[in-house]
């Protein structure tokens, strides 16, 4: 586990999954608790993971119990440099099984004002990677009062997902713009990661990367590099089963980004009929009901009474 | 055999106009063999916050249990209710952490905002949030719950009219899951009442 050299102050803002400063947490958590008298492991924030279902769940495997599916972004996610910083695209289908379970999820992740990633994988990994290490990055900024390097995002995503040998499994595009001008990588779940002018991941990486290919070049404006993209993860869209619905575009510039979300809807839903179904009043057959009057929320309303 | 169709279950929640429901199934069972038709699936948070667990019923009831104690740790720390939005960050912490030994069960987070906005969610076993405006589902009856569901939905409607649609989904899907059904559970919460309905539906 690494250790952490950035000062903490917020423990909220450290989700539990958050390994890096334990030790400061820890102590004023406890310090809380124990002023509460309450068990201090039962609610530590002290991050990491916890396996004490792993065994009971090793033996449910073993005696031919299937283990669990995840959801899924088996996604496609682009990534490229234009003329004045970064564009990053990405389908909007998650995935579980064959099943899709969200037609319009979020796949270009926050990590800082001129940093976003793009997530394929595992949706919980991918997740919580990148907002572990956006929180991260807040702290820092706070310490150093800095703008954060996408070089400082690609050390933690890799360093992390590289302690866990490949068992959290997100496949990352990270692209932003800092002091140092535009920066585009891509993160393997293992760890490695490959520095690029254009780039892709998930399922559909084969399909947009085609596209990429034939069609990227240095200089590109803003408008022509949102439009190969689109163009890119439109490529994924209809050629990989993986990846569907709509075209999330972020565009990032120096001091400048744009989150254009649903920048291209090729997928409208065209058979609903306009009136829907309805249905006539009592016709479900209902065995007991049971009517619970809410309390109407009282609301102060500051008078100058109590003022000084 | 997967260990989500152990007990079998189907939950499934609906956005209305300033309203939402929550509908669960009532059988509990191990695999085929059915041991109760009176089983709870969907727990009370606080008035306008529910969540409906599918998946183990053991850990169901287990996270049910964490949930309440950290949402009275929430309580005496803010003297406040937790906000539906806050509450899904809680329970998908609690369940990334168990990322590599999950509970092997998946919630369905339905709640009324601030402004009395509904928020409804569902995640997988291991935390992913999935956040939707119209309908989320859960449980062994999930592939027909999704077809059910994307048919019979319309937007903003009103509570009665939601109870309907959402009953008529539940019992249309559960009817085609062998491992979920025995009856119905509803949950209908708009800013000032909460009404809670027990289905009539096939006991076979």
């Amino acid at each position: 586990m690494r250790s952490c050299s950035i000062p903490c102050r917020s423990r909220e803002q450290i989700a539990s999954v958050s390994e890096t400063s334990r030790t400061s947490n820890l102590v004023s958590l406890r310090r809380t608790n124990l002023a509460f008298g309450m068990d201090p492991s039962a609610i530590d924030a002290k991050g990491g993971f916890s396996f004490d279902l792993c065994r009971r769940n090793a033996m449910l495997m073993e005696k031919g119990v299937q283990p669990p599916s995840f959801r899924k972004t088996g996604t496609t996610i682009v990534g490229l440099i234009f003329k004045d910083g970064v564009i990053l695209g990405a389908d909007t289908r998650a995935t579980e099984g064959p099943i899709v379970c969200d037609k319009n999820c979020e796949k270009i992740h926050y990590m800082a004002p001129n940093i976003y990633c793009c997530g394929a994988g595992t949706a919980a990994d991918t997740e919580a990677v990148t907002e572990m290490v956006s929180s991260q990055l807040q702290l820092h900024r706070y310490a150093t009062g800095r703008e954060s390097l996408v070089v400082t995002a690609l050390t933690m995503l890799k360093s992390h997902l590289f302690s866990y040998q490949g068992h959290v499994s997100a496949a990352l595009v990270l692209g932003g713009v800092d002091v140092t001008g535009p920066h585009l990588h891509t993160i393997y779940p293992h760890g490695s990661t490959d520095t690029l002018p254009f780039a892709t991941m998930g399922s559909g990486s084969l399909a947009a990367m085609a596209v990429f290919e034939a069609k990227y070049r240095e200089g590109l404006t803003r408008e022509e590099g949102i439009n190969l993209v689109t163009e890119a993860v439109c490529s994924g869209i209809f050629n990989d089963l993986g990846s569907g619905s709509n075209v999330d575009v972020c565009v990032i510039t120096k001091g400048h980004k744009e989150y254009l979300r649903n920048h291209r809807m090729p997928n409208p839903r065209t058979y609903v009929s306009s009136k829907g179904f309805s249905f006539a009043k009592g016709q479900t057959e209902i065995l007991s009901s049971k009517v619970t009057l809410l309390k109407e929320r009282v609301v102060a309303i500051e008078g100058d009474e109590m003022e000084e | 055999m997967s260990i989500f169709e152990y007990n079998g279950s189907a939950v499934v929640a609906m956005v209305g106009k300033n309203c939402f429901a929550l509908a669960s199934d009532r059988r509990l069972g191990v695999q085929l063999q059915t041991l109760a038709t009176d089983f709870q699936k969907i727990y009370k948070i606080h008035d306008k916050l529910y969540v409906g667990l599918s998946g183990l019923a053991t850990d169901a009831q287990t996270l049910y249990q964490r949930l309440v104690f950290r949402h009275k740790l929430y309580q005496l720390r803010e003297e406040r209710g937790i906000k539906p939005e806050t509450f899904a960050s809680l329970v998908s912490a609690l369940l990334y952490e168990k990322r590599f030994g999950p509970y092997f069960c998946q919630p369905v987070i339905a709640g009324l905002g601030e402004d009395d906005k509904p928020f409804i969610c569902t995640m997988d076993s291991i935390g992913a949030k999935e956040l939707a405006k119209d309908f989320v589902v859960a449980g062994t009856a999930s592939e027909s719950l999704y077809g059910a569901c994307e048919s019979m939905y319309k937007p903003d409607m009103e509570p009665e009219e939601l109870f309907e649609t959402v009953s008529q989904a539940l019992l249309a899907s559960v009817d085609r899951d062998c491992l979920s059904g025995w009856g119905g559970h509803v949950f209908i919460v708009t800013p000032s009442q909460v009404i809670e309905r027990t289905l009539k539906a096939r006991m076979d």
